[in-house]
């Protein structure tokens, strides 16, 4: 019954990926000349030609989307540009600085934000709920950066506890890694408290209060697992970032991540480093999303239901 | 006989807005009492507000005792045994009324663990016996299901064998087939009606529908802006209602035999209750209000046995009878 929920989602999942790496190959090729952006604009014009004819850019567009195509599909995801270094290792070895980061986020951005929205709906109209309401709001709407830089003023400059960039020990770690809890927290709890005030509504709620049930057993029971569904959601997002979300804030504290390597690769033109570091994206974001969809499936038995039928 | 459940002076109010300006009311054991008024009137918050199942920043005062003992503010542990082990109750709307994603057998389970002495395999016996016992075809296999699988009727089935589960001396039945298409609300009914008879249960049917109420009720109590009007054994109200309004409630209802005659309605809207008129709330809306009405609300006081209105018409009418048997 399961199976073709699941097929559907896998479909789908496959097509946004294609998507995904049309997309990046169409912007990149608009966006300007390789050539000129790493010999820059005084280079003999043999030798941009010489460039352009040794990374295939003198082919026709379509013929490059092809052989590019191709060699995704063959797991080649080409050479960096500016070192000739295969593009996936460049990224590859990126990948542990990042998760360094966005792996404990996660986990604090969890650990305080469901509870902080829990215990806020529960405590609805209460001091601790508006004192938890006011942070989150405040921890959604500073971005990442001023938080960041506010961070860096308090405990780096300031009170001198803390260094403000680089990534020689794991006191490097703390101010980057807060900034990205605090912003996710704030989303993570606004949403579960907007979720359980949902439920906590429901019908269904009093009914389980109206045959006896003690009231902890209710929340526990009967609203967390209905509220479970839509903060399942937010999850996902929070999990297909994990290796691309920190751009700004490994900027910022100049973390050598798959973020700052993006951001450099851009500004370079490295078509291969860029397009490697977006299927990456992709493949987490696409991934995450279909995990959200078996949860759902698991969480939520009308959609089980759904998708058998659909 | 003492009553089963009394209730005295029970007000509500949310925000500041009274919803129930002094309830009484007494309910006897295995009495079927209907209560009756528009939407609004406060039906469902009285028995609400009973059980303690009202949000946190309704206030609540007056008393509400069952066999005697006092249970309104009671803890919540008490109140707990009470709901669904002493006083259960089902809703209007059933499709929402059941948790979408837990299975019908871990709800019902739920219910029979709390309020009866039952372990492993008897639990499920039981939760076979009383969807069974409710109607449901093929209980064995439609335990694992979820609440989405049954259609509205059937889950107000449920609903009821979940009520059942914990042996209620009390049923209150808010609405219950209010929901329901008109075949599948008099099955509803007769089902209530056949398990209060086997199980010599109270109960309260809360209604809109004056025909659901005269069929399934030995007494009705009329509701009109947050207080009890009038109430009278059903076959008495029906035939000789004293109360203006339950005279307007009734006369909205066409007859089934006799000449065809012009519906009549009642005028106006109900009040505001945030603006309510300091007498009598109908007043605005009686045919026969007169100045005393606008000055002090009448309370609910006995015109014979078993029947008690509260318009002071009512009140001069008995005290020329009190007056006539006084000489």
């Amino acid at each position: 019954m399961m199976g073709r929920y699941f097929a559907i989602r896998i479909g789908r999942a496959a097509l946004t990926i294609v998507l995904v790496v049309t997309f990046a190959f169409v912007v990149l090729r608009l966006s300007g000349d390789p050539a000129l952006m790493i010999l820059g604009p005084e280079a003999p014009p043999e030798v941009l030609a010489a460039f352009r004819k040794a990374w295939g850019l003198d082919d026709p567009i379509w013929f490059q989307y092809l052989d590019y195509f191709s060699a995704i599909v063959k797991g080649e995801l080409g050479r960096s540009m500016r070192d000739g270094r295969p593009a996936i290792d460049l990224v590859l070895e990126r990948i542990p600085a990042t998760l360094a980061l966005t792996l404990p986020a996660f986990v604090f951005k969890v650990a305080l934000g469901i509870p902080a929205g829990i215990y806020a709906a529960l405590h609805r109209g209460s001091a601790i709920d508006r004192a938890v309401m006011m942070t989150a709001v405040a921890g959604f709407t500073v971005p990442s950066f001023v938080l960041a830089l506010l961070l860096v003023l308090v405990f780096a400059v300031q009170l001198g506890w803390l260094p403000s960039g680089g990534q020689d020990s794991w006191r490097h770690a703390i101010l980057p890694i807060a900034t990205l809890s605090l912003g996710g927290a704030a989303v993570l709890a606004r949403f579960t408290r907007s979720a359980m005030l949902e439920v906590l509504g429901q019908p269904y709620i009093r009914t389980a209060s109206a045959k006896g049930v003690p009231w902890r057993k209710v929340v526990t029971s009967h609203a967390l697992p209905n509220a479970a569904i839509p903060t399942v959601t937010i999850l996902g997002f929070m999990v297909g970032t994990l290796i691309a979300g920190a751009v700004v804030v490994e900027s910022v504290f100049s973390w050598p991540g798959v973020g700052r390597l993006l951001v450099v690769a851009v500004a370079n033109r490295d078509l291969a480093v860029v397009q490697c570091i977006l299927l990456l994206v992709a493949l987490t974001m696409v991934s995450s999303n279909l995990i959200v969809d078996f949860l759902y499936g698991f969480l939520d038995p009308r959609l089980r239901a759904k998708g058998a039928h659909a | 006989m003492a009553p089963l459940v009394n209730i005295e002076g029970l007000r509500v109010a949310f925000g500041g807005v009274p919803v129930l300006r002094g309830v009484d009311l007494t309910l006897g054991k295995g009495e079927a009492l209907g209560l009756v008024g528009e939407s609004g009137s406060g039906k469902s918050v009285t028995w609400l507000a009973a059980l303690g199942l009202l949000p946190r920043h309704a206030k609540v005062s007056g008393s509400v005792s069952l066999d005697g003992r006092e249970i309104l503010g009671a803890p919540a542990s008490l109140l707990d045994q009470i709901r669904g082990g002493r006083v259960a109750m089902i809703f209007q709307d059933p499709a929402s009324a059941l948790n979408p994603v837990l299975t019908i057998r871990k709800q019902l389970c739920e219910a029979l663990a709390l309020h009866r002495d039952l372990s492993g395999k008897t639990v499920k016996a039981e939760a076979l016996r009383l969807l069974n016992l409710v109607g449901i075809p093929d209980a064995a296999r439609r335990l694992a299901a979820y609440p989405h699988e049954f259609s509205g009727g059937q889950v107000q089935r449920i609903m009821i064998a979940m009520a059942l589960a914990g042996n209620p001396d009390l049923l209150i039945a808010d609405e219950p087939t209010t929901a329901l298409d008109a075949t599948i609300q008099a099955q509803i009914l007769e089902l209530l009606s056949t398990v209060r008879r086997e199980m010599g249960m109270a109960m309260v049917l809360i209604s809109h529908d004056l025909g659901v109420v005269a069929e399934n009720c030995d007494r009705v109590a009329v509701m009109y802006a947050g207080r009890i009007v009038e109430q009278a054994p059903a076959n008495q109200l029906f035939a000789d209602p004293v109360h203006p309004y339950a005279q307007g409630l009734i006369g909205a209802l066409p007859p089934l035999d006799g000449p065809r005659r012009r519906l009549t309605a009642i005028p106006g809207t109900v009040p505001d209750p945030a603006h309510m008129p300091r007498g009598c709330a109908f007043a605005p809306r009686c045919v026969f209000a007169a100045e005393p009405c606008g000055l002090a609300a009448p309370s609910l006081a006995p015109i014979a046995d078993d029947r008690a209105v509260a318009c002071i018409r009512a009140e001069a009418s008995r005290r020329a009878l009190l007056g006539i048997a006084a000489e």
